[in-house]
């Protein structure tokens, strides 16, 4: 790295507290103001600011809240993933796990024989899902996930087929699956990959 | 002398034939290809290398011819001119991918290909990115079993005919063939003879594409995970030049390194597939030691030490009733490092080579359509089944100065006159090294310490197992049948708690530190004169010849 020559660098001093600053009461008393102020609205009952009463009552979350994985299903109940490890690549956490083989199904040549996410280690950056060349991985709403030991949190296909059913039965679909446009490789088939016409419809 | 111009950079070719494709390398401009490589014939069928060539005449001015020509197939000499960004070229170039992109079905998410493919680098590079075909496109079944170790994605295939010229030119077995015309080409076998030769796996290497897939690596790994060092296959004294692909310290694949000191562009399938014994769950992890009540597993420094021990004490009796077995499957460096530690004690050591094993005679490629050896040989797998004879028996012969051998030892084991016994092993368990009656007879030592990679009749009659580190695992030189030293670069890290064998050869040795193959070899130049080669360290990207050659 090149040394900064002394004539391009600018000193710059801290400002001086003035004595008002110094004492810090009229900055508390300022403070004051908002709390009594909210506190005097509370009482009165005039309040906009709701609390929720959580756990009780959940919260609903837009669609595109980023929260626990679900891997989808297909028409016939299969997993969608293709096993193309695109989403472990882009996954700056590095925390999925995929073990592919030779799919059992005719219609497809890849499928994951083991799909692991560490829902610790991820930072739900949602990544995985735009990766998804088949829109195989979304990220639902489900954001309260617990477990009594780092091996609960590790979530295994089954697992992450399971949290699609849940979502689906709760009706709580994420937002590319509910009414955003699925990638061009999702789309039915016959639609076709390469046609640049399909991916513009 | 002549001179090239390439894209207006010139470049100095000397008396070399080349095309333009090569021509063009050497100015480090790429000129896309896929039917052309250097080691099959020129069919210039693919198209992909039009490229616009001319000349420069005397007077300096340039003539360039008005068309469009395929680059692998013209020869350059003095004064040619090849432009490759010329519209015409690139529109050549763009057409041409077009063409092959239009029953190409585009499956990169599941093709083992994507990452290392040239349909996507040239269509990224030079192509389009979109297609005009409106038409369904042609989906030609795979044909999974069209060899034993390759399936083929038909659909993949851009007919660039690699492969079959492969096998008719290199393998000379001739399974591989076109059928269908136009756009239903096929790449297809004749019914009952399955694309099976010694050799087949190469096509998957020279598929420019993802059409042939190595059904060992089929969905493995994507290739962009895995890590990529220089080595030498282990399997025959050939010693092909490999790249050891690996992940997370684990194993996936090994590929045909370029090297026309050793071997050319290929290898066998069975060096290819050899590294599986390295990861194998029965591999040795821990120092055995054998008690009455069986065999127990101890700490490193209690087996170097009682090594050590067992070794003073018979050498302290009569040094020449202790012996060493230098195996062929040592680095040089390893080889060096014990040898050394055995004339630590005592010159009158006995320090002999291994066995080595052997199957059948050398065979060589191309083959006839009967199968017999050709003879224009371009590719030869050897009978020696082991990397480094040559190394291990010079560095034998230099501290070993009467000659004695493997033999000798047996004779000394069933004369009671061996009693201490250091075996180093590392022999593929398809080619052992020791015969059953071998190792009965070295059991009747009382102090056999056997240093290897995996069970066997020999490590069940020893009296301390030491585990082997695989070649995957550690640095180090092997010396080919040529004479051709190579080195290695460890791809991963040994299993947890190992030590390479270099590490128990200097712990044995008592020097401190880790083992650096490089200065170990620089003082096995120094003090070894047929080795003199090795002298400054480095090997080179081909190795370097040492006086040890046939
Ligand atoms: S959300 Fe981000 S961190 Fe989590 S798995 Fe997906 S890509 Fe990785
Ligand atoms: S990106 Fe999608 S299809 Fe690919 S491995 Fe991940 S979930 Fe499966
Ligand atoms: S051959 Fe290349 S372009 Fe075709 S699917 Fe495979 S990676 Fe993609
Ligand atoms: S299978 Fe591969 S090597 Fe053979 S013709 Fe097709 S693209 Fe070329
Ligand atoms: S590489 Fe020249 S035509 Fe194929």
């Amino acid at each position: 790295m090149p040394a900064i020559a002394e004539k391009n660098v600018r000193w710059v001093k801290h400002p001086k507290l003035s004595l008002a600053e110094q004492i810090y009461l009229p900055t508390i008393a300022q403070g004051m103001v908002t709390t009594i102020s909210h506190l005097v609205k509370t009482l009165t009952g005039t309040n906009s600011i709701q609390t929720q009463q959580y756990p009780e009552q959940k919260p609903s979350l837009p669609p595109h809240y980023r929260g626990v994985h679900r891997l989808n299903r297909d028409e016939q109940g299969r997993v969608k993933c293709v096993s193309c490890y695109m989403c472990s690549t882009a996954c700056p956490a590095n925390c999925i796990d995929i073990v592919a083989a030779p799919s059992p199904w005719p219609d497809r040549e890849k499928y994951p024989e083991l799909f692991v996410i560490d829902e610790l280690r991820c930072i739900y950056c949602g990544m995985c899902e735009q990766a998804c060349p088949v829109d195989a991985i979304e990220l639902t709403t489900i954001f309260d996930l617990t477990g009594m030991s780092r091996e609960d949190m590790m979530f295994d296909k089954e697992k992450l087929l399971s949290v699609f059913d849940q979502t689906v039965a709760m009706g709580t679909d994420p937002v590319r699956t509910k009414g955003g446009r699925l990638s061009v490789a999702a789309e039915p088939a016959g639609s076709g990959l390469t046609t640049s016409s399909s991916a513009q419809s | 002398m002549a001179t090239v111009l390439v894209n207006d950079i010139s470049v100095d070719i000397g008396d070399e034939k080349l095309n333009c494709v090569q021509a063009a390398q050497r100015a480090g401009v790429t000129i896309p290809h896929y039917c052309w490589h250097p080691a099959l014939s020129v069919v210039a069928s693919c198209r992909m290398c039009l490229v616009m060539v001319g000349e420069k005449k005397p007077d300096g001015s340039i003539a360039m011819q008005p068309k469009v020509v395929p680059g692998c197939q013209t020869p350059v000499k003095d004064g040619t001119v090849i432009q490759t960004m010329d519209p015409m070229a690139t529109t050549a170039q763009k057409a041409t991918l077009e063409n092959l992109l239009l029953n190409h079905p585009l499956d990169c998410p599941v093709c083992d290909k994507a990452g290392e493919c040239l349909l996507q680098d040239y269509s990224f590079k030079f192509g389009n990115a979109s297609s005009r075909m409106v038409d369904e496109k042609n989906t030609p079944p795979n044909k999974p079993d069209i060899g034993a170790n390759v399936s083929l994605f038909t659909d993949r295939c851009i007919m660039c005919s690699r492969c079959v010229r492969f096998t008719r030119e290199v393998a000379g077995t001739a399974e591989l063939h076109v059928v269908q015309r136009g756009n239903h080409s096929e790449i297809d076998i004749f019914p009952g003879h399955p694309l099976d030769n010694k050799l087949a796996t190469n096509v998957v290497d020279l598929c420019p594409v993802g059409a042939l897939a190595s059904k060992d690596f089929l969905y493995k790994q994507r290739v962009w995970n895995l890590k990529t060092v220089n080595s030498v296959c282990t399997g025959c004294s050939t010693g092909c030049s490999i790249h050891l692909d690996t992940n997370k310290d684990v194993v996936y694949r090994l590929r045909p390194r370029f090297n026309p000191r050793a071997q050319g562009h290929f290898m066998c399938d069975e060096g290819r597939l050899g590294y599986h014994q390295v990861n194998s769950s029965q591999r040795f992890r821990k120092p055995l030691e054998r008690g009455e009540s069986g065999t127990r597993p101890i700490e490193w420094s209690a087996a170097v030490a009682s090594v050590d021990r067992g070794f003073r004490q018979v050498s302290g009796v009569d040094p020449g009733n202790a012996w060493f077995v230098l195996s062929p499957f040592l680095t040089l460096e390893e080889a060096w490092l014990l040898a050394s530690y055995a004339r630590s004690v005592s010159p009158f050591v006995r320090i002999v080579s291994g066995p080595v094993p052997r199957v059948g005679e050398d065979d060589t490629y191309p083959k006839d359509r009967k199968g017999r050896p050709a003879s224009n040989i371009k590719f030869t797998i050897r009978a020696e089944k082991c990397p480094n004879r040559k190394g291990v028996e010079t560095i034998v012969s230099h501290f070993q100065k009467t000659p004695l051998s493997f033999g000798d030892l047996l004779q000394a084991c069933d004369a009671g006159s061996a009693h201490f016994v250091y075996v180093t092993g590392g022999y593929s368990s398809a080619h052992p090294g020791f015969r059953v009656d071998d190792a009965d007879k070295l059991s009747k030592v009382p102090n056999l310490i056997v240093h290897d990679l995996m069970p066997s009749a020999l490590t069940d009659r020893a009296n301390i197992v030491i585990p082997s580190a695989a070649f995957s695992e550690k640095e180090g030189t092997y010396v080919n049948h040529a004479g051709l030293a190579q080195s290695t670069v460890a791809g991963c890290v040994p299993l947890r708690g190992m030590r390479t064998d270099g590490q128990v050869f200097l712990d044995l040795l008592g020097r401190k530190g880790l083992v650096r193959a490089e200065e170990i070899r620089k003082e096995i130049g120094k003090a070894v004169s047929v080795l003199a080669a090795l002298a400054q360290g480095s090997t080179g990207e081909f190795g370097v010849f040492t006086g040890s050659g046939s």
